[in-house]
């Protein structure tokens, strides 16, 4: 596949964009994956990919990584095409499906995979940048879920790539797991390289990520920094004790976004708290009102729920 | 953090030869050798074989009904092939773990090309094949009963490493076909069958008439008649040839249709 003039590549404009999707769809036969995805992500970032289960993500990194095919639209590397972009080493990734060999030791199975690139760093500096440089001999078949999920970071520096990929790389591991693992990855990155890593982990994409591209049934529903996703689905909850309560009446009221009825609970979300609440108190026999604010938890459910409005709406600035 | 590294080094390349490289063949030889089933499978057995059927007293010694060479080393021949053929089978089948535990998809996003990786497949069944028969002449020779022209020992050698090249193929296409991680379970039954069915254990003559005619079709009747024509001093029949070449681009073809189906970027 060769892409003489790829569509992320624009000449006269400086550098080629790390990662560069333009109207990416992806159909599995009838089930649309994604639809219709716009993306382009600059050098030296740290992107949070965020979305629920089913949302894409693995969908669209497997597209950039030319593991699959877009249905429709382009993607492009660094202008070039993924599978020109790995071959060079520009990319490498930590994929939740990457299997390893259960019958080589950790250090042969860096040295492979060292083997395969132009020039990588070292296998013994990787493997100690990884934390696994004393377990060197150990067959994979001994290593703990944490340990091989280090070998797969120290694999995917070896090429000392541009763009490193992560597929929700923390699943599985407790939370000190994680947090030396970000550590780890921090540490490497601070020299500028550019990083996409899905999560469906809140708090990685708040804490980790400069940008969160928030992903849901395939489309893009936010796009900006963490303050700016959590103010695009700001507003607050009101929550009170109501018997037979009128569901249309509520979401009726000024400010009320989603009226959610559990017996005699009720739960408004809404962007004016106090007209809904007085309404509550005044015009219902409501009793046992809360008010509380969102967190980014709830932006995250508001911007990605079912009844969320699944068009585009980009907070970001210019990008 | 510097604001300069913020453009990238983008003038890199690609590893020659699409990644292939001899560290990768000498770790997957190691580890290959690692695994104590394949070696009692590959090395073991058919020398075990040799040491119960080539031995016997009662024929060892026989000259065979043309050429130099005794009965003891027709049967050394044989066992020879029947053990590179395990081997080349067992190196090719070996795709099937590996992509069992996803590490097929962990190297498509690395350099190596998929021709690549089929080339150190095929290489790793091929030295595996070479250090089956080498175990079985290697013992033959210690015994002292196999008699035969020392240039009949290399050319029947190269002959069966020749030919093992066709389960080694035989090996990818079935590691391609069979999802699962017993699939040598599977094929070490498949060649016991084609083993007797190519005349390898039994002489062909020993079968009804009608079995002998099927037995000409099967993968391998034609090498087994192929590596024993130095011994025999036969000139090989334009059969033997076609039969062992037929299989051969039966294989490939498969192998290369799964490969293609398995690698495909959907």
């Amino acid at each position: 596949m060769q892409a003489s003039q790829a569509p992320g590549a624009r000449p006269g404009s400086g550098p080629p964009e790390a990662i560069s999707l333009h109207g990416v769809h992806k159909n599995f036969g009838t089930v649309q994956a994604v639809r219709g995805l716009d993306l382009s992500i600059g050098h030296g970032e740290v992107v949070a990919f965020l979305g629920p289960n089913g949302a894409g993500k693995t969908t669209t990194i497997d597209m950039i990584l030319g593991l699959s095919q877009p249905t429709a639209g382009d993607v492009s590397v660094f202008g070039l095409s993924p599978r020109q972009a790995i071959s060079r080493g520009l990319v490498s990734a930590v994929l939740q499906t990457g299997g390893l060999l259960p019958d080589m030791t950790v250090a042969e199975t860096a040295r492979y995979t060292a083997s395969l690139f132009l020039g990588p760093r070292p296998v013994d500096e990787v493997l100690r940048r990884a934390g696994i440089d004393e377990i060197g001999d150990r067959l994979v078949s001994k290593c703990s879920g944490g340990e091989k999920q280090r070998l797969r970071f120290a694999m995917a520096l070896l090429p000392d790539p541009e763009l490193l990929i992560l597929d929700e790389p923390t699943t599985g591991m407790d939370v000190e797991g994680r947090r030396s693992f970000w550590a780890a990855i921090r540490e490497d990155t601070a020299r500028g390289r550019t990083v996409l890593f899905a999560t469906h982990y809140l708090e990685e994409a708040d804490a980790y990520a400069d940008r969160i591209v928030l992903v849901s049934h395939g489309l893009k529903v936010a796009d900006g920094t963490a303050a700016e996703v959590k103010a695009m689905a700001s507003g607050r909850t009101v929550r009170a004790t109501l018997a037979g309560a009128d569901a249309a009446a509520l979401g009726r009221v000024k400010g009320a976004d989603s009226v959610e009825i559990r017996g005699d609970t009720v739960i408004i979300h809404c962007n004016d708290s106090d007209s809904v609440a007085r309404y509550l108190l005044n015009d219902t026999p409501a009793r046992d009102l809360e008010i509380t604010t969102r967190g980014l938890e709830d932006a995250f459910l508001a911007l990605t729920g079912d009844g969320a409005d699944t068009g585009t709406a980009s907070t970001g600035g210019p990008r | 953090m510097t604001s300069q590294p913020l453009t990238a080094d983008l003038t890199r390349h690609a590893p020659p030869a699409g990644g292939f490289n001899l560290t990768l063949l000498r770790l997957e030889i190691r580890r290959l050798l690692r695994n104590r089933r394949t070696v009692l499978f590959t090395m073991v057995l058919p020398v075990f074989f040799f040491l119960l059927f080539g031995l016997n007293s009662a024929y060892a010694n026989d000259r065979n009904p043309s050429g130099p060479g005794n009965v003891s080393a027709f049967v050394m021949i044989n066992l020879a092939l029947y053990g590179a053929v395990l081997a080349t089978t067992s190196g090719g089948a070996m795709v099937a773990i590996e992509r069992s535990v996803g590490w097929s998809r962990q190297l498509r996003i690395t350099p190596l090309s998929p021709t690549a990786y089929i080339a150190i497949k095929m290489l790793t069944a091929m030295v595996l094949g070479l250090s089956s028969l080498t175990a079985v002449f290697v013992v033959g020779g210690i015994t002292g009963k196999p008699q035969m022209p020392v240039w009949m020992w290399i050319t029947s050698a190269l002959a069966v490493w020749l030919g093992s090249l066709v389960f080694a193929a035989f090996g990818l296409f079935m590691g391609y076909l069979l999802p699962t991680e017993n699939v040598m379970q599977i094929l070490s039954f498949v060649l016991v069958i084609f083993a007797f069915a190519g005349g390898v254990f039994i002489p062909l003559q020993q079968y009804p008439h009608v079995v002998q005619e099927i037995a000409q079709y099967t993968p391998l009747y034609g090498l087994n008649q192929l590596v024993h024509a130095p011994l025999l001093e036969t000139t090989p029949h334009l059969a033997w040839v076609a039969n062992a070449i037929v299989w051969l681009g039966i294989f490939c073809a498969g192998a290369i249709w799964r490969f293609r189906k398995d690698t495909a970027r959907v």
